[in-house]
């Protein structure tokens, strides 16, 4: 244990994933490269970094998705609320390559058509997921998980000569303070509890230092207490990564959305959009949704 | 150490122990088979050696199969098909080595002119060099490894329909070769070698020197499959059996992964069937049976998958009850191999080595957890 109180502890409010990364400043690095260098590549320059419009995704005639129209800016922390079956994870799903949409466009930045990339071409563009079920590997420690997540070369040969070196420890040093897993990292995943899975998840996506951030239901399941400390992550990533949360726990909700949008979701399209308060005024929403 | 960059931390210290012993006694059975006359105390038969030369290809056969099935999750029950074209490779070199000592005295192989062959089909090219046999020992089931998996696993085909192609694939094969007009000896396929190198195939030294060289790759391939499996390769591939879909949404293509370790399992395979050929004396295409891949499948399950060593001592153990069985009751051998699978697979998960496992579990725990500590403790 006396090894591990050595690694300084990270004062919250030092940027997490600061080598390399530049959306968090001003945006306008065009010119600058031709998308040989895919984090660079990312072009902002409109401001917004997803634009999802008039996706339609239909599983035998059902449509999941209607006409979807949505875009996320730069460093937006963005809500998505809607009733089961509103189509929010189908919608991550087609953000994230797992699903083709039947018809209309989803691009990251102002150049990537993510309707035509790979899941791991869209992770490697700089879009983390995190999923409704905590997803970690289970056989694996939680270092070992936080080493796969890693932001560096994933191709064969590379990832068989890979070693960590100091700078990278130190990253997975940084992550395991932030999600407080320090002294727990030889554990294997699947022993930790629901919450800390949840966690770990979260730390393998920031590890990746993706620039767009999807969370689906990333407090579901947790404590009062845990949750708490997941909007207080979540306020420390504000601005730091554009981030797109799914939630049902209007608490939670309130907490993260501050004054920032938040988007109703309804039978696979947008219902209602604006501030908490607003929504929350909005007569169809309660109808739909906050009524009960 | 969590991420061992040096050999000398690839095994555990009583794995070592038990490798290093393994490996010395194995190496003095031909020295002694050759140094005492028959009768003596100290004296190996021929036909111990000869059988636990046949083992150690087996088992590295069983750890090629690991190295998918144990640590990536792909069940192959088509790895058979990998051994016998290594073999068929291998024996295409010792078919032209018996030269003109066949039955019929001709340039070509017996069962060549049996069927009124007048010249080599043109894939026979090249086949009396012996290198140029080695480099298809590894190029013909690596070829047909990677083409096969890039196919399968682009497709995203995955568990039992992967294995059941797979089994279709060496029966298809089976067939084939079975076949006189293929060219590689149909049903009685490849036999009767006189030399390799120049040296009688049937002579002591030559079969001590097989059996050394056997052993020396086994060791060898062990190390590398090891090594692999230590790096974070290893623990990418362990990821593609945990959780396939979760590597892509952290951005690794399981497809050049599982292709890789397909390929190199094959070829692996290739090299064990190769060795197997002039050890046995004969290659044909009851290699090939579906029987017989299922059966590499047995040994590593028996020996404990996911573990290297486990399907090892699988495979000894396995064919060392065969050769028992097959000798005091014969009839009964195939219930004997049913009831251990049954066994293994309802009290064994972890195979034998998981039962040895068992004893040492909360000393290797202990000791993991101080390796850990020590490694974070160089990142400060």
């Amino acid at each position: 244990m006396t090894e591990i109180s050595r690694v300084p502890p990270v004062p919250p409010t030092l940027p997490v994933l600061q080598p390399g990364q530049t959306y968090d400043s001003e945006t306008g690095d065009q010119g600058v490269s031709y998308g040989r260098v895919k984090q660079q590549g990312l072009d902002t320059t409109h401001g917004a970094i997803l634009y999802l419009e008039e996706i339609t995704v239909s599983f035998d005639g059902f449509k999941a998705i209607n006409q979807l129209t949505l875009d996320i800016s730069v460093g937006e922390l963005r809500c998505i609320i809607g009733p089961n079956g509103a189509g929010k994870t189908t919608m991550m799903d087609v953000i994230t390559g797992k699903t083709r949409p039947s018809s209309g466009t989803a691009f990251f930045g102002q150049t990537m058509d993510l309707t035509r990339m790979t899941e791991y071409d869209i992770a490697h563009a700089g879009i983390g997921r995190k999923f409704q079920r905590p997803t970690v590997f289970e056989q694996h420690t939680v270092f070992e998980n936080l080493e796969l997540a890693m932001k560096m070369d994933k191709r064969v040969k590379t990832t068989l000569f890979a070693r960590l070196n100091s700078e990278q420890k130190g990253k997975i040093d940084a992550i395991l303070a932030l999600i407080r897993l320090h002294g727990q990292e030889s554990r294997l995943a699947g022993l930790l509890s629901h919450g800390q899975k949840q966690w770990l998840e979260i730390g393998m996506l920031l590890i990746q230092e993706p620039q767009l951030i999807l969370l689906d239901e990333p407090v579901a399941g947790m404590s009062d207490a845990e949750t708490a400390r997941t909007a207080e992550l979540l306020n420390e990533l504000r601005g730091k990564h554009s981030i797109m949360v799914v939630e049902h726990d209007m608490g939670f909700v309130t907490e993260i959305a501050q004054q920032g949008k938040v988007t109703v979701l309804h039978e696979g399209a947008v219902l209602a959009q604006g501030t908490m308060q607003e929504v929350q005024a909005d007569e169809r929403v309660i109808e739909v949704y906050l009524g009960r | 150490m969590s991420h061992p960059s040096t050999s000398s931390s690839l095994f555990s210290r009583p794995a070592w122990t038990g490798i290093l012993i393994c490996t010395a006694v194995l190496a003095l059975l031909p020295v002694l088979n050759l140094s005492f006359p028959e009768g003596h105390a100290l004296h190996i038969s021929s036909y111990t050696i000869a059988l636990i030369g046949k083992f150690m290809c087996y088992a590295m056969a069983a750890l090629a199969l690991d190295l998918v099935w144990g640590y990536t999750g792909i069940l192959s029950l088509g790895h058979g098909v990998f051994f016998a074209l290594g073999g068929y490779a291998h024996g295409m070199y010792l078919m032209r080595a018996i030269g003109r000592d066949g039955v019929y005295q001709s340039r070509l192989p017996d069962f060549m002119v049996f069927l009124d062959w007048k010249t080599y089909p043109w894939y026979w090219a090249m086949t009396d060099n012996f290198w140029y046999c080695m480099l298809l020992v590894v190029l013909v089931p690596g070829t047909l490894a990677f083409v096969f998996g890039f196919f399968a696993f682009r497709s995203r085909i995955k568990g039992v329909y992967f294995s059941i192609i797979t089994q279709a694939m060496t029966f298809a094969f089976m067939l084939l070769f079975f076949r006189n007009n293929t060219g590689f000896g149909g049903n009685n396929g490849f036999t009767d070698f006189k030399r390799i190198l120049g040296f009688t195939i049937t002579a002591p030294a030559t079969k001590a020197c097989l059996y050394l060289i056997t052993l020396a790759l086994l060791l060898g391939s062990l190390l590398l499959c090891r090594w692999i499996v230590a790096s974070k390769l290893g623990r990418v591939l362990q990821a593609v059996r945990d959780s396939e879909s979760r590597l892509m949404f952290i951005g690794y293509n399981p497809l050049w992964f599982k292709l890789f370790i397909w390929t190199l399992s094959a070829v692996l395979c290739g090299i064990a069937g190769a060795l197997y050929v002039p050890q046995v004396g004969i290659i044909n295409p009851s290699e090939m049976s579906p029987g017989n891949s299922i059966e590499m499948v047995i040994w590593a399950a028996v020996g404990g998958r996911g573990s290297l060593l486990g399907p090892i001592i699988g495979a000894f153990t396995v064919n060392g009850l065969k050769s028992w069985f097959t000798a005091a009751f014969p009839e009964l051998w195939l219930y004997a191999l049913g009831l251990i699978f049954i066994l293994v697979t309802l009290f064994m998960q972890q195979g034998i080595l998981g039962v040895i496992g068992k004893f040492r579990h909360k000393r290797t725990a202990l000791e993991k957890s101080r390796d850990r500590q020590s490694t974070s403790g160089e990142t400060a």
